[in-house]
């Protein structure tokens, strides 16, 4: 994405009026909440624990766009116990659901790396589930400089 | 539009039990539905939405990917290896279209 000066004056007419009434501006963004309701439906009634797996993303991002982020969760990985699936979600995108990773016995590690889109400054949440149905969580908070939704 | 290329990086061989890395990365757009154009309407959504990665015939890793995945996807996964065989990548975008590469891997 470019920079060119309609968008940049639309950037900051938008930060005006961010300025002027708060946060009602912008498009319709996801809420913690929403947020919430999918990792409760995805964990499927189970209260996530914190701890097990763990998430890296940058402390700051620079561009939104490309924001490299990595799951790993502790696990023997055998055919009783094995990771299932690991869902990324940010709770200030327009919808929340980032990634869903499938794990099997056969990837030896739950771990996995992608690069994700981040509208602003909020938290990333990671939380996976067992084939035992144990569900973990982890999250982080990544500020965001330049937003990756090109609005 | 740009051809979409995948690119996929499995080590030559590997010792029997070994967890070895694959990296993959597609280029592609990945369109989200939230961007306008000049006119201001909105840009229709395009995206990579699975991942598919099986070894000799049977699921090693998937995802489900939304639009909040980078533009390009790059994905870094694991995988056990017990035996010589073929990595078979599938990607499937929104209009239907597939993408699809292999790898062999041999034993040391």
């Amino acid at each position: 994405m470019t920079l060119t000066r309609r968008s940049m004056l639309t950037l900051s007419a938008g930060a005006a009026v961010v300025t002027a009434f708060g946060l009602r501006a912008g498009p319709a963004f996801a809420s913690a909440e929403d947020a919430m309701a999918k990792i409760t439906d995805f964990a499927g009634g189970t209260e996530p624990q914190m701890g097990t797996i763990s998430l890296t993303a940058p402390e700051i991002a620079e561009n939104g766009n490309t924001v490299p982020v990595s799951v790993s969760v502790d696990s023997p990985m055998t055919e009783e116990d094995h990771v299932a699936s690991v869902a990324i979600y940010a709770d200030g995108n327009p919808n929340p659901e980032v990634i869903t990773f499938n794990f099997t016995p056969m990837s030896g590690e739950a771990s996995a790396t992608t690069r994700m889109r981040l509208a602003k400054t909020q938290n990333v949440i990671a939380v996976a589930k067992t084939s035992t149905g144990a569900v973990f969580m982890d999250k982080k908070e990544v500020k965001v400089t330049i937003g990756g939704c090109g609005g | 539009m740009a051809k979409v290329k995948p690119r996929v990086k499995v080590p030559k061989s590997a010792a029997a039990g070994d967890v070895i890395t694959i990296k993959t990365l597609i280029s592609h757009p990945m369109e989200s539905g939230q961007r306008k154009d000049k006119e201001g309407n909105p840009i229709p959504r395009k995206i990579i939405n699975s991942f598919t990665c099986e070894f000799n015939g049977q699921t090693v890793f998937s995802c489900d990917i939304e639009p909040a995945i980078s533009a390009n996807p790059y994905l870094e996964f694991t995988a056990k290896v017990d035996e010589a065989g073929t990595f078979k990548f599938t990607w499937v975008d929104d209009d239907g279209s597939v993408y699809s590469d292999e790898q062999e891997i041999a034993l040391k």
